[in-house]
């Protein structure tokens, strides 16, 4: 399961801010996840309390953007929303598409204190 | 101990060690070299990093942006620069448990031997049974167990290659954990993905995994000896790759029987030639 890799990544991420910030812990951290970044959301929810405790994240508050999966048609240009990885287009039926969003696996932002 | 805050937590689950060829004996279980610990992987972190003892007055809100996957991504360029100065041919095999990628390593180290210098990285959870294999073939080898770890990671990679040191002009082979899933996620640094997969599992894979296949760069499709006796469709999982990747080339073969072995090796000096030349 990755996604507990995943969370020690955001936990080193809060923990050096905290400590640049000369705060002690994180009250509230907001994540920003992509539906086609590869991370399987129940996942994350049943592995993050293990995975942050004893962390500065223990207790923090968890927000989480959920984006949507946005592609463009490299044959016809039709945008649409793409549930999972590689739909094909439902212009044309085509399975060349440039992915413009869904992608995103990052930390947004964190209140310390 | 924690390699990122030197704390004294006890060793975790991620070690690397290189075996011991001395010590190899075609398949014998074999004491194992020395034992190192990859610091901040090993454990889930029951300690608190933060230093700061003294009070922050209220809430801080820190706009920060940072990619998740930042860290490996860097470290993987770091890999990726190692190897394009030393001219390695770097390559990441990824596949489901069982495809048959030691086994095509074990026929290619035994059949290349002499003519290119190979080494390899073999990650596996646990057990060196694999890298004991390999060992066995009489190339270099680390292994990386990962422990709870269903992937490698870049660190892991750059941990190895201080032990490994493979020399210049060489092939580097890293066996990735057998796992479609995550090892898409974590850019090691090489110079090429390659994908496994054999006939005695779904021609749907492709489709099943669309991100594994998505950023690999050539699919092998290995155990065709088996052929007659599975229900499993050439053509369409090659559709299916097509589909939801760039691959176009694909190689058929059978690491056990050795037909097809040929295209590989022409494949493999293909790509290190490239690398070679001015
Ligand atoms: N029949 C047949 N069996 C194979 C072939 N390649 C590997 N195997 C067998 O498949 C099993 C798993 O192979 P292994 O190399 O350990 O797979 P890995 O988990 O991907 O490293 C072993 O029993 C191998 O002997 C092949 O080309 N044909
Ligand atoms: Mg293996
Ligand atoms: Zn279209
Ligand atoms: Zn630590
Ligand atoms: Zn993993």
């Amino acid at each position: 399961m990755h996604e507990l890799s995943i969370i020690a990544s955001i936990v080193e991420i809060a923990e050096a801010e905290v400590q640049k910030a000369g705060a002690q812990r994180v009250e509230s951290i907001e994540l920003e996840i992509g539906e086609l970044a590869g991370i399987e959301f129940s996942a994350l929810d049943f592995a993050w309390e293990v995975g942050v405790s004893q962390t500065v994240l223990e207790n923090a508050e968890r927000h989480v953007n959920r984006i949507s999966g946005q592609a463009r048609c490299s044959e016809c240009d039709t945008t649409f929303e793409m549930q999972a990885l590689y739909d094909p287009c439902p212009g044309c039926g085509s399975y060349f598409s440039e992915i413009i969003k869904g992608k995103e696996l990052s930390v947004k932002a964190l209140t310390v204190s | 101990m924690c390699g990122i805050c030197g704390c004294g937590q006890p060793d975790g689950a991620v070690t690397i060690r290189k075996i011991d060829l001395k010590k190899v004996n075609f398949g014998k279980v074999t004491p194992l070299g020395a034992v190192s610990p990859l610091g901040h992987h090993d454990h889930d972190h029951h300690h608190v990093h933060a230093a700061a003892m003294n009070q922050a007055p209220g809430k801080t809100v820190l706009q920060i942006e940072q990619d998740i996957l930042g860290k490996n991504n860097l470290l993987a360029e770091r890999n990726k620069g190692f190897f394009e100065a030393k001219n390695i041919l770097a390559l990441n095999l990824v596949s489901s448990p069982g495809s048959g990628k030691t086994a095509l390593l074990e026929r290619t180290l035994a059949d290349l031997k002499g003519e290119i210098p190979c080494f390899v990285i073999e990650g596996d959870q646990q057990t060196s049974n694999d890298a004991d294999r390999i060992a066995a073939t009489g190339a270099e080898v680390v292994q990386i167990n990962t422990g709870k770890g269903c992937h490698l990671e870049a660190d892991m990679v750059n941990e190895a290659m201080r032990q490994l040191k493979p020399t210049d002009g060489s092939l580097l082979f890293i066996e990735n954990v057998g796992n479609l899933v995550c090892p898409a996620m974590f850019d090691l640094g090489e110079g090429a993905r390659v994908v496994i997969i054999s006939v005695t599992e779904g021609d749907d894979k492709p489709l099943k995994y669309p991100d594994m296949f998505h950023s690999s760069q050539l699919c092998i499709i290995n155990k065709i000896d088996l052929l007659p006796y599975v229900n499993f469709s050439v053509e369409k999982v090659k559709e299916y790759a097509k589909r939801v990747s760039h691959i176009t080339e694909f190689i058929e073969l059978s690491a056990t029987t050795g037909a097809g072995m040929d295209e590989w090796y022409a494949w493999l000096k293909k790509q290190r030639n490239t690398r070679l030349a001015p």
